[in-house]
């Protein structure tokens, strides 16, 4: 752990009203790692994730991606620097058919006028789109509208289409939330399968069994601060993860406002 | 000059209270809804005309003749909810609404149109035609009598949002349309009663309107384009917001014609709109509005 | 990383892409058809103003595609972002004044001298259209066409009031020189040849990458901004581009009636009656706004000619304006599309069962078994499918 930390979000604060989402949370994610965050609904996970892909802006602190600072970048910023996530709540075009989904994703860093030239997809993007849908495993479903996937199939295009730009660190946001147990496995093999090719992952998750067999390293938040990071069965054993999950259980927690709004925002 | 300064204050006050009354229901169907309706302007000339017809043919004094076009105009708001706009699809529902509502206000400005001519005509009472003095300046009884009649509806309005069961529906279905279906309001009902008592305001409006300026059939397309800007101004949704922002922009539009030219005065009006929504896209009373954005 | 090493670390090597080829060709063989469709339709276009040589007959055609180049180019923006704008008729106005005030400052008064002011109008419309679209464009919704309807009485109001437009009795534009009996044709062909721009515009932006941003905009900004797409620049660039043709025809407008009105020029009728012909045919579809303007823009004029009363006019067009969308929510070309594929979807049902799961088949056919149940754990957040399926195809 001698270099710095690939993505690392030094002591960011953000309150949304008088709600304190995040207070000096700082977390790092060291490259070629799969590092979880976990902790009770409202700690803080999500707001964590916009303000590292410039959804939301920190009000202090500062946010570093391979020592490049990125506090105050936009997301498609974000995104062409290598800084790939996922929805909580999956957000797809549901319009739009699962290629040209997965062919959005592939525009990335092409500038304006010069894109009104050109076919959307070259055939080799197709290809390469192809080629992703077929290793999360929808590649026969490519020429079907995004809106008629199952829930799953959602996430897993979601999955795909981050991929196209083949980012460095891959932000995943619930991978495993409302999905069956096969599917779960299905998306923990793929995440592993990624990792050993040398993708950085970063994972929030309520399902704790996913969490403690994939990631390398834990992080636990609890009201807003980053409490404890460690391998999975030191974590476990922590009597301080147990009182914020009780804690956060027992009490109507403050921070469920902003992870409210996240959902909101794609209906 | 300070006369006509305090005069276009005073003025600008009370109109916008007029103003916010035809805007609250505008910004209440839209926040229920999700729609714009672009009838409102002409429903209020709507009004307007059966004030004029009720006081006209039948000798009924306008304010009496409230208690007729209120539930007039219920009736029909709830009649175009039934018919159209429970039709509309979830998808493109903005531009539908849009398209959907002002098919209906060109079938009604033809009809008024057919039946009253292209003349305009203004509302006549005692009160309307006389003034009293105040401030060094004249002002008709009509306005004063109208904001009156504005605050005591709104006042209404907000009693009925806000201590009423029926109230709560709403305000549960302005939140969030699937989670009150959760909890068992019946949106459906919500949004067509909703939508007659957006409408059934006009009906007052419509009064105070026709009895302020001269109209005919073709009034409508000033009044919802001010409509429009008010609730944006004030915050898609929120009667308080409509009511703050109607004062803001008639007194500035007042201000503007007597201190500079009431050619662009009117100007004025909108260009305040697109300034506020480049420094604060969410208009200047508006938070709520951001649910929606 | 490379893909070759990602796809080999994969579970599997065979590629599907075998069976992705066939459709590809089907549309090349698809393509022949529709270029010799479209050759057809241009040669019937162009032959028109010769068999049917009523100046009646030839003027509403003269309008109508004045319309269908209107309700394309709008289409091209809000068709394809969602964005529905009512305000392009600021775009509309700002031409057929150029070409007027342009006419007067250079003493071109009249001949076909006058037609090379159509781009320079094209150009002003764009123009007008960037800091227009700066503006409104940071807005979304409701919240988008109120403001491009605030600005657009903006342009209306300075119409009517500045010395440049010369106020309320307008301004005249050049005489025609060519003779009376074949006076619309000169117009026609003008706005034909604008016509053609406007869609082959629509065309290649539904087709450019440029076109995918724009829809994938449409279905969730935020989501097209996390992807990398610059959402602020490419919704500015289409709503630019959309204006182009506006303001050009703005300005056949100008110099076809011969005088322009600020209440004509800067006209609200003028965007409800592109977006309902955009909505009629089919709105994000290519051919769709040119249908509905193909459609409505002759009735409008028709009906115009019959009621010699106004307000019954407005009675008759407003009940059949609500009758269509009431009836054709989608518009004529994706309800069309879908009922032609439903039919070949019912036709060829069997066929598409026997082409199996692939290699990852057994996990997924397991989870759609589950999909059900997983749908419900996501909650009601989860925008369900469309009721009819596709909505939007390449068009």
């Amino acid at each position: 752990m001698s270099s710095a930390p690939l993505l690392l979000v030094d002591s960011a604060c953000k309150a949304f009203g008088g709600v304190q989402a995040l207070s000096e949370c700082s977390v790092g994610v060291e490259e070629g790692t799969i590092a979880g965050l976990i902790g009770p609904n409202g700690s803080g996970k999500t707001t964590l994730f916009n303000v590292a892909t410039g959804y939301e802006r920190v009000d202090r602190g500062e946010i570093y991606f391979s020592g490049r600072r990125i506090t105050r970048a936009s997301p498609d910023r974000v995104f062409a620097l290598g800084l790939g996530r996922t929805f909580q709540l999956t957000r797809i075009f549901s319009r739009l058919s699962v290629m040209e989904n997965m062919l959005v994703a592939s525009q990335a860093g092409r500038r304006g006028l010069r894109s009104l030239c050109t076919r959307a997809g070259s055939p080799g993007e197709r290809r390469r789109a192809l080629e992703l849908l077929e290793f999360v495993g929808i590649a026969r479903l490519a020429s079907k509208p995004a809106g008629s996937l199952s829930y799953g199939q959602r996430k897993l295009l979601e999955l795909a289409y981050v991929l196209v730009a083949d980012p460095a660190v891959i932000l995943l946001d619930e991978p495993a939330g409302g999905v069956n147990p096969s599917l779960i496995n299905h998306i923990a093999d793929r995440i592993r399968e990624l990792n050993r090719q040398g993708k950085t992952f970063f994972v929030v998750e309520h399902n704790m069994e996913f969490v403690m067999s994939l990631c390398h390293q834990v992080t636990v938040m609890h009201q807003g601060t980053a409490i404890l990071t460690g391998p999975p069965s030191t974590v476990r054993s922590d009597p301080r993860v147990l009182d914020a999950y009780l804690g956060g259980a027992l009490e109507e927690d403050p921070g469920d406002g902003p992870e409210g709004q996240d959902g909101a925002g794609s209906l | 000059m300070g006369g006509a300064v305090a005069k276009a204050v005073v003025d600008g006050v009370l109109t916008g209270g007029v103003y916010a009354l035809m805007a609250a229901g505008l910004t209440l169907i839209f926040g229920v809804m999700d729609i714009i309706n672009i009838a409102q302007g002409i429903l209020v000339v709507l009004g307007a005309y059966l004030s004029y017809v009720l006081s006209q043919d039948l000798g009924i004094g306008l304010f009496l003749g409230l208690l007729i076009t209120i539930p007039s105009l219920f009736v029909i708001g709830v009649a175009v909810e039934w018919a159209f706009m429970r039709r509309l699809q979830e998808r493109e529902r903005t531009a539908l609404s849009i398209l959907v509502t002002y098919g209906v206000a060109i079938v009604i400005e033809g009809i008024l149109e057919l039946i009253f001519g292209p003349n305009y005509v203004q509302l006549r009472a005692w009160y309307v035609n006389q003034s009293f003095h105040v401030l060094g300046f004249y002002l008709p009884y009509i306005y004063v009598f109208g904001f009156a009649l504005a605050v005591f509806l709104l006042g209404v309005l907000y009693l009925i949002l806000y201590r009423s069961r029926f109230g709560r529906s709403v305000r549960a279905s302005l939140q969030d349309r699937a989670a009150a279906r959760l909890v068992g309001v019946n949106v459906e009902r919500v949004s067509t009663i909703t939508f007659g008592i957006g409408i059934a305001v006009t009906a007052a409006g419509g009064m105070v309107f026709g009895a302020t300026n001269a109209f005919n059939a073709n009034s409508g397309y000033d009044l919802i384009s001010r409509l429009l800007t008010i609730v944006i101004l004030g915050g898609l949704g929120s009667i308080g917001g409509a009511l703050g922002a109607a004062v803001f922009m008639t007194v500035i539009e007042g201000l503007v014609a007597v201190l500079w030219s009431p050619v662009w005065a009117t100007l004025v009006f909108y260009a305040a709109l697109v300034l506020v929504l480049v420094i604060k896209p969410v208009g200047i009373f508006g938070q709520r509005a951001a649910r929606a954005q | 990383m490379k893909v070759t090493a990602l796809v080999q670390g994969g579970r599997q090597a065979r590629s599907p892409a075998a069976d992705m080829e066939e459709p590809w060709q089907q549309e090349r063989r698809a393509r022949g058809a529709w270029a010799a469709g479209v050759a057809a339709l241009l040669a019937i276009a162009i032959a028109f103003p010769w068999v049917f040589t009523n100046p009646t007959t030839t003027s509403i055609g003269v309008f109508t595609l004045i319309y269908m180049a209107a309700a394309t180019a709008w289409n091209s923006f809000a068709g394809y972002s969602g964005y529905i704008p009512l305000g392009h008729a600021v775009f509309f106005g700002s031409g057929a004044y150029t070409l007027v005030i342009a006419a007067q400052d250079l003493h071109i008064r009249g001949g076909y001298t006058v037609f090379a002011l159509v781009p320079l109008a094209g150009a002003v419309a764009v123009a007008v259209a960037v800091p227009f679209g700066l503006v409104a464009l940071r807005t979304r919704r409701h919240t988008f066409v109120v403001i491009t309807i605030a600005i657009f009485f903006i342009f209306q109001l300075m119409a009517f009031n500045l010395g440049i437009t010369q106020g309320s009795s307008g301004i005249p534009a050049p005489t025609p020189t060519w003779p009376a009996a074949t006076f619309n044709d000169r117009f026609y062909y003008v706005a034909l040849a604008i016509l053609v721009v406007a869609a082959a515009f629509s065309w290649g932006i539904r087709r450019s990458r440029f076109g995918l941003q724009l829809l994938a905009i449409r279905d969730d900004e935020d989501r097209a901004l996390s992807l990398g797409v610059r959402v602020s620049r490419v919704k500015l660039t289409a709503f630019a581009l959309s204006a182009l043709p506006v303001g050009m025809v703005g300005a056949v407008w100008a110099y076809f009636i011969g005088q322009v009105y600020p209440q004509f020029a800067f006209d609200p009728l003028f965007d409800i009656s592109v977006a309902l012909m955009a909505f009629l045919g089919g709105l994000g579809t290519v051919s769709g706004p040119l249908l509905g303007a193909l459609i409505l823009e002759p009735l409008q004029q028709y009906f115009t000619l019959q009621f010699s009363s106004n307000a019954l006019y407005l009675v008759v067009y407003g009940a059949l304006f609500l009758v269509v969308i009431l009836l054709l929510p989608r518009g004529i070309i994706p309800t069309v599309r879908d009922r032609v594929a439903s039919w070949r979807e019912r036709r060829s049902g069997s066929t598409a069962l026997a082409s199996g799961p692939d290699a990852a088949g057994g996990v997924l056919s397991s989870e759609m078994a589950g999909g059900g149940v997983a749908g419900a754990a996501g909650g009601g957040a989860v925008s369900p499918p469309g009721p009819s399926g596709p909505a939007v195809r390449r068009g």
